[in-house]
């Protein structure tokens, strides 16, 4: 064994210290792997968009827009939007749990680019928020959705959302790296995204609703957001909408970015 | 600044505030590790053993102090200390979900090494730590022992030149241990310069060419294992005669050669006396006049007091026998027993 392992630690020539995109995508690999390895990491990704499709398209949707062919073509969107924005608490969750396991000790300890860790795992999340979308998208062409939009007004409206998903993933970044257990980022983030998505116009059209709660609903992002997606995917963009998206994105990543970044770096 | 020092730490602090007090986790600690050597840190629970370990390894900004390693400011020059130390938790740091080569391929690229290079480099690693048939197989899948190898040989990616040991072998049973220790000593031979933190005497005595004992995150006392037994006292001599009638002959006989206070076991045929410094040459001379005196001595033992009673003499109080919340109690490496204590 002595020889061996003289052999293998022993170091001839240092590698030159990597690129930050180099470890970046090394971070979005192993994001991967994880998918590969724990597939049931998934099971939400899949399940939920499919109960919630299934439940409101033909508990509600013959009552509240006279079919649910005519409901489907209005709830979609606003499904999409919903079960992306529960996807990306996983992002918190995730990093929370590296927290825990002393796993992201060592990679504080590496000679890197520091913020490789969480914008590589932001990478890896682009699968579970593809899947969800494929698995929402492909699951309400069964039940008939059909929008003018076409193709290209479906990958916009997805892109949109994306953006926007990013912007808000630094939140549970944030969320996970002060909460103490992965379960606890679960928890709050739900208390959080439960009222943001159903106090918003992703299930039903707010203008039967009681003054007070319009006016939430008017100002909740989530409103907005699907908003500007229904538009890019009916054909008929809402640009004011989707300038309102674009910027809340940048002022998020502007903002929480840099904060996420400093209480990363001084994590004890 | 001393080039042969490997790591150099002047009034180190680190508090943590709770919701009502502030923890003193390291409270002033000072070290001075020469190149190539073991420096063990040895202290129970708490004693700030790990807080140490995380602030020279640049996890942990110090509240105080300064702490250069290989003559790198651990704040100032954060990342040219991180590319020159290994570092190895009390937790294995690896991802459990990942295989063994997965995670080590990972750390190579990380380390900036070319695909095919680093695929070499976690070949031979893996080979070295007797883990090439299970590199395929996710890490939570290992054993203790292996996990514990998989950890160790993750932080000599980049064969560091200094390498943190957190608690290496807490929790393994001891053939897992004797191999880590084998890996240790042999990085060391190879010029590796490992700071090793522990609560097992055992461990610190094997390994450490130096060793701090720390508590309440002070340093108590420093020195080679034997300048910390001395500095308790004398060590003592145990023996024991086949027939209890010689008991008191034999008695007479050692308090004379040896000019110390006998005292007489409750075993009626032992007897043990402590060494005094002065008198450590006619220990030599205590068994011949023994057996000159007709006394038949089957079992005759001569020892330094050990790191237990060390630790007793510093602090007052005796380790913890039990540390609440370690994973490994049962699996502790054989502490010295001392069924004899010599006070």
């Amino acid at each position: 064994m002595t020889t061996t392992l003289r052999d293998a630690v022993a170091l001839t020539e240092r590698p030159p210290r990597p690129s930050p995109v180099s470890t970046t995508l090394t971070f979005g690999r192993r994001a991967l792997l994880k998918i590969k390895h724990v597939p049931e990491q998934l099971f939400d990704v899949l399940v939920s968009p499919i109960i919630f499709t299934l439940m409101f398209t033909y508990l509600f949707g013959g009552a509240l827009a006279g079919s649910t062919q005519a409901y489907i073509q209005f709830l979609l969107p606003g499904i999409l939007v919903q079960t992306i924005l529960f996807v990306t608490i996983y992002t918190g969750y995730t990093l929370n749990t590296d927290i825990s396991k002393g796993v992201f000790d060592r990679f504080r300890s590496l000679p890197i680019w520091r913020p490789s860790p969480v914008v590589g795992a932001l990478l890896g999340d682009t699968v579970r928020y593809t899947v969800a979308a494929v698995i929402t998208i492909g699951l309400g062409l069964i039940l008939g959705f059909r929008r003018a939009g076409g193709v290209l007004g479906v990958l916009l409206g997805v892109l949109l959302l994306l953006v926007f998903a990013f912007a808000l993933s630094w939140t549970f970044i944030i969320l996970g790296l002060l909460v103490r257990s992965p379960n606890a980022v679960m928890g709050i983030s739900m208390i959080v995204l439960m009222p943001l998505t159903f106090a918003s116009n992703v299930f039903v059209d707010p203008a039967t609703m009681p003054s007070g709660l319009r006016a939430f609903v008017d100002v909740n992002p989530v409103s907005h957001l699907v908003t500007a997606v229904r538009g890019l995917m009916a054909g008929r963009p809402d640009a004011a909408e989707i300038v309102w998206v674009l910027v809340a994105s940048v002022v998020l990543t502007a903002v929480l970015g840099p904060v996420a970044m400093r209480i990363y770096r001084r994590k004890t | 600044m001393s080039p042969s020092l490997a790591v150099e730490a002047h009034g180190l602090v680190k508090h943590f505030a709770g919701r009502k007090t502030v923890t003193k986790a390291v409270d002033g600690i000072d070290l001075a590790i020469t190149e190539g050597t073991v420096f063990g840190l040895l202290g129970p629970n708490g004693a700030g053993k790990t807080t140490v370990v995380h602030m020279l390894a640049t996890l942990l900004r110090p509240d105080a102090g300064t702490a250069r390693v290989l003559g790198h400011d651990v704040v100032r020059d954060a990342d040219a200390v991180r590319s020159a130390v290994g570092l190895t938790g009390q937790y294995a740091s690896v991802d459990e979900d990942l295989t063994g080569t997965e995670n080590l391929l990972m750390l190579a690229r990380l380390y900036g090494f070319r695909p095919a290079a680093a695929r070499r480099r976690v070949h031979g690693l893996l080979e070295a730590f007797d883990l090439a048939d299970a590199g395929a197989r996710q890490v939570k899948t290992y054993s203790g022992g292996m996990r514990r190898r998989i950890d160790l040989a993750a932080s000599l990616v980049l064969a560091p030149r200094v390498l943190f040991l957190d608690e290496p072998t807490t929790g393994l049973d001891p053939r897992s241990r004797n191999q880590v220790w084998d890996i240790v000593r042999v990085l060391v031979d190879d010029g590796t310069t490992v700071l090793l933190t522990t609560q097992y005497l055992d461990e610190a005595d094997q390994l450490a060419d130096r060793i701090a004992v720390i508590d309440h995150g002070r340093s108590i006392a420093e020195g080679t294992a034997s300048e910390l037994k001395r500095s308790v006292g004398e060590g003592a001599v145990h023996l024991r005669v086949a027939e209890v009638a010689d008991r008191a002959k034999a008695a007479e006989i050692t308090e004379r050669l040896l000019g110390a206070d006998v005292v007489l076991g409750s075993d009626p045929h032992a007897l043990s006396a402590r060494v005094p410094d002065e008198g450590a040459d006619a220990v030599v001379g205590l068994l011949p006049a023994l057996a000159d005196a007709g006394i038949v001595v089957p079992e005759f033992s001569l020892g330094q007091p050990s790191l237990d009673e060390v630790f007793l003499a510093l602090t007052g109080q005796p380790l913890p026998d039990d540390e609440p919340g370690s994973d490994g109690s049962s699996a502790a490496p054989g502490r010295r027993e001392t069924s004899e204590a010599p006070r």
